[in-house]
């Protein structure tokens, strides 16, 4: 299996988009393209999971065969980086369950294998994740109500930094925010490998009342390279049935 | 970490006298009590054949064989030690409401907490346990892995004799490689004090926090000065003098290896101090709750004697 790269967007917001397509549409699309899509809500200290408002987030990353989580903003460190590498490990697990699929038959996953042997399926899983190549869009929604929330979100991606730069394999980040001034989404860091040099890199906050959370996921999608890692499994699958 | 499933899917909740059947190994384990839960499923006592053990059962059947992984690896290390609890058997189970899980069946380690241990037992524990805690990181750190989350939950010490064990292998992660689990208070990378590189200065740092965390239950943010906020509250703990320079050593990642801060403590511990011994402080307890009993007694027997020499006078006049 030769390694590829992952891609990804996470997007944090603090609320349910109100302009443009609709995102969950606009991740399924992204997630066909080869893009995980995920999304953490950051909650006020008084709201509760149960809140409808927060329910779009689900959705996105469902459609967008990524993780979601809702979460308080004390917290938001540890679970950046632990949305982040879970849905890594979810892609890959995918990706091997397809693999397994070609070997063992239509109706075999990863769970239909005894114990025995679904641990070595998941040590190749885990060495996948730790050294295939990443890349990480962060889309942040900088609509007037996260304004007290940007400093931590900025701490986040600092940590976030530090987890996968951990990693054997290599990463890639940029940041994005949203609405941007003229267009949909605002370049804040172009692609580079770290995240330490984003000290004080969120602008001031404009836009009132706006979430075009489904535009701005779909300017994000085209700021990836060409080819990732799920297409071309995709790909190399279908030639070899072409072959077959 | 199974974010959206644990809010989907149902909790995970068993009943005492519930019984879990393997889909595979057909191997019955009836359900007495939960004892905790963590990031990826619950943990449960349970009884087969007789005898206890841990059951741990998650809906998140990878997380729990990326666990099997470790605790197979472990035992392959650990010889006759005591590295981790012992791997009984991995197997699936379907829970009637349709779900389902994987669950692993491991000793069950009876012990009491680090902290209460500490409280109840007497501060000349703490390095000692330490002691022992450090050798188990030096083989584990010889075989090539690291323990990751090493916290003062993941610890228990096992009585007579006192033994320290750790009970959650879910963080232990190879050489190398990024740290797979961690919790904020004892991660280096929160305290901007290193990597979330897996190398044993990790599970070293980590250490140390679990020694100051024992004086500070509460645990305390890094605010805006972390190393300094480090230093002052280790400064601050009389019980730590004695380890100071060794905790700061780990919390700096100065020590490449377990075994350099196990001798360091060692060689503390069994420091001849020339003064006379001072009473530990459970001695002090001791005397000082003895002692009135013993003037009572004293004064009861004067009294007595008293009251027998005030008869035989009697009788002789």
């Amino acid at each position: 299996m030769k390694k590829g790269t992952l891609k990804q967007i996470l997007l944090i917001t603090d609320g349910c988009s109100n302009r443009g397509e609709n995102p969950s549409a606009v991740a399924a699309l992204a997630f066909e393209q080869g893009i995980t899509v995920n999304v953490i809500g950051i909650m006020e200290d008084n709201q509760r999971e149960s809140d409808g408002g927060l329910r779009e987030v689900e959705d996105i990353a469902l459609s967008g065969g990524g993780v979601s989580q809702l979460v308080y903003q004390q917290v938001l460190s540890q679970t950046v980086q632990a949305v982040t590498k879970q849905a890594m490990t979810q892609t890959l697990q995918g990706v091997v369950n397809q693999e397994l699929k070609q070997i063992l038959g239509p109706n075999q996953s990863l769970e239909d294998l005894p114990p025995e042997q679904r641990g070595e399926v998941m040590e190749v899983v885990e060495d996948l994740g730790e050294t295939c190549d990443l890349e990480v869009l962060v889309l942040v929604d900088t609509s007037a109500s996260m304004n007290d929330k940007l400093p931590t979100v900025q701490e986040a991606l600092f940590d976030l930094s530090v987890s996968l730069n951990a990693r054997i394999g290599r990463n890639r980040f940029s940041i994005f925010a949203f609405p941007g001034r003229k267009s949909n989404i605002n370049k804040i860091l172009d692609w580079s490998p770290r995240l330490d040099s984003i000290a004080s890199v969120f602008p001031k906050l404009t836009s009132g009342g706006i979430t075009p959370t489904g535009p701005a996921l779909k300017e994000a999608m085209y700021q990836f390279g060409k080819k990732s890692l799920l297409r071309s499994f995709r790909n190399e699958h279908e030639s070899d049935v072409e072959e077959a | 970490m199974n974010m959206n499933q644990t809010s989907k899917k149902l909790e995970l909740s068993l009943q005492p006298g519930t019984s879990i059947i393997g889909k595979w190994h057909k191997n019955n384990y009836r359900i007495t009590r939960r004892l905790g839960y963590g990031a990826i499923g619950a943990v449960y006592l349970c009884n087969f054949n007789g005898k206890q053990a841990a059951l741990k059962i998650s809906t998140s059947g990878s997380s729990i064989t990326m666990e099997v992984n470790v605790l197979k690896t472990l035992q392959k290390v650990q010889g006759n030690g005591s590295l981790g609890p012992s791997l009984l058997d991995v197997d699936d189970w379907q829970h009637p409401g349709g779900t389902r899980c994987s669950f692993y069946v491991m000793e069950y380690v009876n012990g009491k907490d680090l902290g209460g241990f500490i409280q109840s037992h007497g501060d000349e524990w703490l390095g000692i346990l330490m002691m022992q805690l450090l050798g188990d990181l030096q083989k584990l750190h010889q075989a090539g892995w690291v323990f990751g989350d090493l916290k003062t939950e993941n610890l228990l010490v096992a009585s007579s004799p006192p033994r320290i064990r750790w009970i959650d292998v879910g963080g232990t992660t190879q050489i190398g490689r990024s740290i797979k689990e961690y919790t904020e208070f004892y991660d280096r990378g929160y305290w901007k004090m290193g990597t979330r590189k897996a190398e044993p200065s990790y599970d070293l740092f980590a250490l140390a926090m679990v020694m100051l965390q024992i004086y500070y239950p509460a645990r305390f943010d890094k605010g805006n000065h972390p190393e300094k906020m480090l230093m002052t509250k280790l400064s601050a703990t009389p019980q730590l003098k004695k380890y100071y320079t060794p905790i700061k050593k780990a919390l700096y990642g100065t020590y490449t290896s377990s075994e350099q801060m196990r001798r360091d403590i060692a060689s503390l511990i069994m420091q001849h101090s020339p003064k006379a011994q001072k009473p530990t402080r459970i001695g002090q307890r001791k005397a000082a709750a003895v002692k009135p009993q013993h003037s009572f007694m004293e004064s009861i027997v004067i009294l007595v004697t008293a009251v027998v020499f005030y008869l035989f006078h009697m009788v002789f006049i």
